[in-house]
């Protein structure tokens, strides 16, 4: 008896899964001529390229030393590496065949012209949401790039990640497809903001911690999570900086990589200001209107009365351990940190990252903190024409670890970080910066 | 090879991603003026300006500054009168020398930074530059002199 329902069971289970197959592969959309140029509006062109900036597709779409949009990034994700694919209307090596049909089916839907399923580290989950005007204006755009002809390097998605018939179910699983809803209750630019980010931008790719399967836990939608070994701090109420994320303040870090009062840019944030929000090509208006939308996340409204305060409280400590050499900890400081990041106030100046309101030493885990020490940040890494030197060679595990406990302890009301010399080993060790 | 400004000047040098600015300035280059001193970021010798900000040349690796504006002593003024030096020169700020050009780069940033310092502001900010003679308190003297020259308020 058990025998047979075993056996039911297993023949169940083999024709569900011969069905998903089969469910699996879409139709194949028909290849088209290369169109012309002149078939596109000036105007739906030039909204594409407005688009693709703030969308910052050239950051997962350009290799090293490429051509734009000819594909060959290397994304790292827990399950193997995969590679951009090239955008250009190449017809062998690019979307050169793609009509707006399949362009559109690929954007909303994960899935390829050919009827095979793309893997999620395209964020079709986000672009589904997108308006089919902008669909097309972003296939305006893309179909009028001189045509480059780049193939990608093969993935090493392992077995069985890597049959792309799989993502049937994961699309099962986490996928709705769907437009952006506009919310009545909120004003045109909230919307706005919220469209571009949800929709355009992906910042929940980033800023939202994801299951096994790799998908975006929806409940615990901008709590920050970790990306290429950096952390993405947490865009709502959690957010543990001691001055909010206000609209003006926000704007400005998106806009220049700066924001006084929480530090400069650095890491993976990077490519998303310096490659797409910071570009003249992007309006203002929409990089505002992503402030409004993730300050009142941060319910920055409602703390906006103690920022003056709380800078100055912040700033007292600026000074601290000049003078006091015979401390070692202090003396760390001293000699390889005060030099730039004093600050007199009443404000912190810009180009002095001030570290009592620094994201890095707020954040619950020591990681983009213990990054920035080591490997420091280069003029193309961080905000444009803020260099810091790197202390890998100069500082051991132990002394870096000893500085960031040092500010911690002095510079933040926050818990003390644990494990900290392990902490900077392991950093050191999958960065490659020996001493 | 990596191109970047010195001195107002396009160069661009052969030398691996990860050497130290300050070997790519003194041996590949062939400008003096910026010491080698602890090389590891704790003295302040090597001081230059990376996009007009004192930076220390002996960690920053040459990848870091491909593309940017690098100003050593040599290039802080045209002809050497920046107030600093002028300064420098007539309280006799140096004794043996070594770290003084360190010293001018980093005062040079503070002041751009901060035109009227306090002493609080020199301490702080200069902290990282050390100078075996001592020669401390002629450095505070002849910053503040600089300082109040470049603010237009004639001194005495």
């Amino acid at each position: 008896m058990i025998r047979r329902i075993s056996i039911a069971f297993f023949a169940a289970a083999c024709f569900a899964l011969a069905g998903l197959l089969l469910l699996a592969r879409r139709a194949v959309i028909a290849p088209i001529e290369h169109p012309v140029p002149e078939s596109f509006s000036v105007g739906s062109v030039a909204q594409g390229e407005a688009l693709a900036a703030a969308g910052h597709c050239a950051s997962c779409h350009t290799g090293p030393d490429g051509q734009p949009f000819a594909g060959g990034y290397r994304m790292n994700t827990p399950f193997g590496i995969i590679y951009g694919s090239n955008l250009t209307p190449d017809p062998k090596t690019g979307i050169g065949l793609w009509s707006l049909q399949a362009f559109a089916r690929a954007m909303r839907e994960g899935v390829s012209r050919d009827g095979s399923h793309l893997f999620p580290a395209f964020p079709y989950y986000a672009f589904t949401k997108l308006s089919d005007a902008d669909i097309e204006a972003l296939y305006a755009y893309l179909m009028t790039l001189p045509a480059v002809s780049a193939t990608k390097p093969a993935n090493t998605l392992p077995f069985p990640l890597s049959v792309r018939a799989f993502q049937e179910g994961w699309k099962i699983l986490f996928f709705r497809s769907g437009r952006y809803r506009t919310d009545p209750s909120k004003s045109n630019d909230w919307n706005r903001g919220g469209y571009l980010a949800e929709a355009l931008a992906d910042c929940s790719g980033c800023h939202t911690p994801r299951n096994v399967l790799g998908a975006e836990k929806t409940h615990d939608a901008y709590a920050g999570a970790e990306v290429d070994g950096w952390i993405a701090p947490a865009l709502t109420a959690a957010n543990p900086s001691p001055i909010p994320w206000t609209e003006e303040e926000l704007f400005k870090y998106l806009r220049t990589g700066i924001g006084p009062l929480h530090g400069a840019t650095a890491g993976t944030m990077t490519d998303v200001i310096r490659g797409s929000l910071a570009l003249p090509i992007v309006p203002d208006s929409d990089v505002r209107d992503i402030a409004v939308y993730f300050s009142e996340m941060d319910h920055a409204s409602a703390r906006i009365g103690a920022i003056e305060a709380n800078t100055r409280k912040a700033l007292a400590t600026s000074y601290l351990g000049s003078g006091q050499e015979s401390d070692p900890d202090a003396d760390l400081y001293v000699s390889a940190c005060i030099s730039c990041h004093y600050n007199a106030g009443p404000v912190p100046l810009p180009a002095r990252p001030e570290l009592s309101l620094n994201s890095a030493l707020t954040l619950p885990e020591p990681t983009n903190f213990i990054h920035a020490v080591l490997k420091g940040v280069g003029e193309t890494g961080g905000a444009p024409g803020l260099v810091m030197p790197e202390y890998a060679s100069s500082l051991g595990d132990g002394q870096i670890a000893r500085l960031a406990a040092y500010l911690r302890r002095t510079r933040t009301k926050s818990p003390p970080w644990t494990n900290l010399d392990k902490k900077v080993a392991d950093i050191r060790r999958d960065s490659g910066k020996s001493r | 090879m990596t191109t970047f400004e010195l001195n107002g000047r396009r160069v661009s040098v052969h030398s691996p991603d990860d050497t130290p600015l300050l070997w790519v300035i003194r041996d590949e280059v062939g400008l003096t003026g910026t010491k080698f001193g602890c090389g590891i970021g704790f003295c302040g010798a090597c001081t230059v300006h990376v996009e007009g900000r004192a930076t220390r040349s002996c960690i920053t690796p040459l990848g870091a500054v491909a593309g940017v504006k690098i100003t050593t002593i040599e290039g802080l003024d045209p002809e050497d009168r920046h107030p600093l030096q002028t300064a420098w020169l007539e309280l006799q700020v140096p004794q043996c020398g070594y770290c003084q050009s360190g010293q001018i780069m980093q005062a040079a940033t503070l002041l751009k930074d901060y035109p009227d310092p306090s002493d609080r502001d020199i301490n702080a900010v200069m902290a990282g530059n050390v100078c075996r003679c001592m020669t401390y308190p002629r450095i505070r003297k002849a910053i503040q002199l600089a300082a109040s020259r470049m603010r237009g308020v004639t001194h005495g």
